[in-house]
């Protein structure tokens, strides 16, 4: 299939409609409010039903008029039900968006020979046959929905360069925000106003259900990736062209793969999004799985070598001369861990240099016994100081002090270096401080 | 829209009303039960505080149907058959509550995000794979996409079986465990500690929902079976907290509402069944959230009698403080309009109200206060002093910052309070301490 110039008006049209639903969906997310991008974009439903029957025409500032109003309306609503009712949040959103699209919806189906609202439009939106659909713009010939998307997507830039300290800080710190002078309540109001005329900026184009992708993923997705407010910002933006771009090459070139002939663009959009979140989950930097994955096998790991230094030492400390040095069976039965784990651990001390096997049997070098009789002597400085300061029976504080010697810091070990006796509890020997 | 209804319409409704059309029977045996086992179950999910968990079910049910009519299709089977669709449903439900999950568990994402993104990528998908069914030269995609927004009409003798019996288990269901259900809504840790699984009753529970709301979409359509679930619960939260009255209400609210709705879209031409039926229960519920059980009706009607008790006390300490100073007897309008800051209006009204409660006589410009009104005086300027007393003795207060405060919680001090008060500051019972600050310029004693 070959990209013509048709394709290229879809994807921006597309992409000035995800960014446009993307800026509020940022703040609403940053809020823990998605849901009521969800509530917002159900209840445009009737708005634009009521102001299509009042008007008779599309007229787009009596369309945007009545969204501020629904939107307003909306979390008014939401508002009223969850104090009046004692409902929780979700419930009175529920109740409410339910409602009101219910609302639209027989409004739609009532006075169907009037007005023309293709119920087919809520579900889809009509971002292919934008392009048939052309107005004039500064006398270039422009598809409407590009003009109507990219005029939301104007006014949200707008307001949110304006707004960015209030947006920022309401976002962030509700309560110091309200201390500082500023208006919380009303920078929400205004937020859920934006959010309701940008859903219907957006509703020929990806339909009344669709848009909650545009307005929620592109949004959470750039919080997986950064945690800086003017970044995730950015990086929002930069997410929702990603998708409208994904989402119209998926819909061209999936539906080939399975002998079909085409697939819906906003359907294949919010999907798209759903795969760039997927991949920000996988593969994030900080917070992906991957990563959180590598630290926490990093942890284990650096755990078993410890472990592994720890026993070595201590059998060292007791056997007699004539016994023979532990096996690496030996290791793998005391040191219950995942094989594999204790595995690369073995791989680890012996690269460091800290331990040599000579047929089987392991040794310390010198590296080594030094960095396990400081690691013995944070051990057994805790076991003192949970037995001597806390209380606690001899016989009940190794588990504790095992855990505790592989997250002790310098300056908590000088802390601990107070009770340095000599002994641990256990009559054993605290190996002395080495410089 | 009134002056559309066919002049026929009572006569349709009539029909609808005395089960004359077979049709009609099936419709509403199947919302009837439907709208019955959805407020069982909703009750617990509103009171386990997952009400849009129900709504991402909802949405994400849409790629399991498209996938199982194709599968269906591809094994040479009716692809329409109701029970295949559903199980598709189904899976694809329980697919979308896994994802919400792990996005929690393992993101700093919180249940919002986690479930819009879940809800609007499902969907998506499902739009997606519902363009390739509507190309299949078999696929009657017409069929599936009523699935969005339901078609009870259609409903065939069949389906009102299907959906019959199952509402029927999944009470019976929720009947067997009802105590476990009731303790994770209400308590999570005590239930816990009693020993009772509660991942594994979560489970139960959001099977039951995904299994009502997998049923809920062919009538009402997967954007609004959510309704079903969350509005009669809510409903009937308004009217009781005891679990038991809450559960049976909300079935009972449920089953009236859905049978109504189709009732009425049976009746007048042109009214889709599922979003009438979700707009009797929002109705019910917005008439119930005025007139329940401290609903807004009970609230403002107890709060303006809280204000004119108030005023009255505001006005019944003031006569008494004037008294005080002025040993005649009567009290003049004009000074006492100096002593609180009322419009003249307002002064009016309140005078009225004493005047009707034979708490003052009112001669022309002078007052005086009855017996009644004298008891009822010294008993709030009691309350005032004994409390000025306290913040002075006990909290260390200066007397000149302790008026307002007194001004404020003089009201609502119940007998026990004072006498507590009494006990704390060594006061004989009955007797009215002299203020600690100045009142109407003359200096504290």
């Amino acid at each position: 299939m070959t990209w013509q110039l048709y394709d290229t008006w879809v994807v921006i049209t597309g992409a000035l409609c995800a960014m446009a639903c993307a800026l509020p969906g940022a703040q609403l997310v940053l809020r823990r409010r998605s849901m009521m991008g969800d509530a917002i974009s159900h209840a445009v439903l009737p708005g634009v039903a009521i102001a299509f029957l009042i008007t008779a025409t599309s007229d787009p500032l009596v369309m945007l008029a009545g969204a501020v109003v629904i939107g307003i309306l909306t979390t008014f609503l939401v508002d009223l039900v969850q104090r009046a009712g004692r409902t929780e949040i979700g419930a009175s959103m529920g109740i409410v968006f339910t409602t009101l699209f219910a609302l639209g919806l027989v409004l739609i189906r009532a006075f169907a020979d009037d007005v023309v609202i293709d119920p087919h439009v809520v579900i889809y939106g009509s971002i292919e046959l934008s392009y048939l659909d052309q107005t004039e713009l500064l006398g270039w010939s422009v598809p409407r929905g590009a003009v109507v998307n990219g005029g939301a997507l104007v006014i949200n830039g707008i307001l949110f360069l304006l707004f960015y300290k209030e947006l920022k800080l309401t976002a962030f710190d509700e309560s110091l925000a309200a201390a500082m002078g500023f208006r919380p309540r009303l920078v929400q109001g205004v937020l859920m106003a934006m959010t309701a005329a940008t859903a219907v900026a957006a509703f020929e184009t990806v339909g009344s259900i669709l848009v909650v992708a545009m307005i929620i993923v592109p949004g959470a997705t750039a919080w997986m990736l950064t945690d800086r407010y003017g970044t995730m910002l950015v990086l929002t933006l930069m997410l929702a062209i990603g998708s409208a771009l994904l989402g119209h090459v998926a819909a061209l070139v999936v539906p080939g793969w399975f002998g079909f002939e085409g697939m819906s663009t906003s359907g294949a959009m919010a999907v798209m999004s759903g795969v760039l979140f997927v991949l920000a989950w996988v593969c994030s930097p900080r917070h992906g799985l991957v990563a959180k994955a590598m630290v926490r096998r990093a942890l284990s790991l650096r755990i078993a070598r410890e472990d592994i230094l720890g026993l070595l030492y201590r059998y060292e400390e007791r056997r007699s001369e004539d016994s023979s040095a532990l096996s690496v069976g030996d290791i793998r039965e005391a040191i219950t861990l995942p094989r594999r784990v204790v595995a690369s651990a073995l791989r680890g001390v012996r690269a460091a240099g800290h331990v040599v096997v000579e047929s089987d049997r392991l040794q310390l070098t010198d590296a080594g016994r030094s960095a396990a009789s400081s690691l013995v002597r944070t051990h057994r400085l805790w076991e003192r100081f949970l037995w001597e300061r806390l209380g606690l029976r001899p016989d009940h504080i190794h588990g504790t002090a095992d855990r505790l010697e592989h997250f002790t810091s310098a300056s908590m070990i000088e802390e601990l270096s107070e009770h340095d006796e000599g002994e641990d509890p256990h009559g054993r020997p605290i190996p002395p401080a080495e410089d | 829209m009134l002056a559309d209804l066919p002049n026929d319409w009572w006569d349709s409704f009539e029909r609808a009303l005395l089960l004359r059309d077979a049709n009609t029977v099936w419709v509403l045996a199947g919302v009837l039960s439907l709208g019955i086992a959805s407020g069982v179950v909703g009750a617990f999910l509103v009171l386990r505080r997952r009400a849009l968990t129900a709504d991402a079910i909802s949405h994400a049910t849409l790629p399991g149907i498209a996938v199982a009519f194709m599968v269906m299709l591809a094994l040479g089977f009716a692809g329409k058959s109701l029970i295949g669709l559903l199980v598709g449903a189904y899976i694809a439900g329980l697919a979308s509550i896994a994802a919400i999950v792990l996005i929690r568990r393992t993101t700093h994402l919180k249940d919002d995000a986690a479930i819009g993104i879940t809800l609007s990528v499902f969907f998506g998908l499902g739009i997606c794979l519902l363009s390739f069914v509507q190309q299949m030269p078999t696929g009657n995609a017409a069929g599936l996409e009523s699935f969005i927004f339901g078609k009870a009409a259609t409903m065939l003798s069949g389906d009102a079986w299907l959906i019959g019996i199952a509402s029927l288990i999944v009470i019976c269901i929720v009947a067997l465990f009802f105590k476990e259900l009731g303790a994770i809504c209400f308590d999570e840790s005590w239930a816990a500690a009693r020993g009772w699984p509660v991942l594994g009753l979560d489970f139960l529970l959001t099977g039951l929902v995904a299994v009502m709301t997998v049923l809920a979409i062919q009538s009402v359509g997967l954007v609004l079976a959510i309704a079903l679930l969350i509005i009669p619960a809510s409903t009937a939260m308004l009217w009781s907290q005891r679990l038991l009255p809450v559960v049976v209400l909300s079935g009972v609210i449920g089953g009236f509402s859905s049978w109504l709705g189709a009732m009425i879209s049976a009746s007048i031409p042109r009214m889709p069944t599922g979003p009438v039926i979700v707009l009797v229960c929002a109705v019910l519920f917005f008439v119930s959230l005025m007139l329940g059980r401290r609903g807004i009706v009970q609230l403002w009607f107890l709060r303006l009698r809280m204000n004119r008790r108030i005023d009255r006390q505001h006005l019944l300490r003031a006569c008494w403080e004037i008294l005080e100073q002025d040993e005649s007897g009567v009290i003049d309008i004009r000074e006492l309009g100096s002593w609180r800051s009322w419009s003249d209006p307002r002064m009016k009204r309140i005078l009225r109200r004493c005047v009707a409660r034979k708490l003052i006589v009112r001669e022309g410009d002078r007052l005086r206060l009855t017996d009644a009104g004298r008891v009822r005086a010294r008993q709030v300027v009691r309350n005032h002093r004994l409390w000025e007393a306290y913040l002075i003795h006990h909290a260390d207060i200066a007397p000149t910052h302790v008026d307002r405060d007194a001004d404020v919680i003089e009201h609502v001090l119940d007998g026990d309070l004072i006498r507590s008060l009494e006990v704390a500051l060594g006061s004989a019972a009955g007797a009215v301490p002299a203020s600690p600050h100045a009142i109407g310029g003359r200096e504290p004693a």
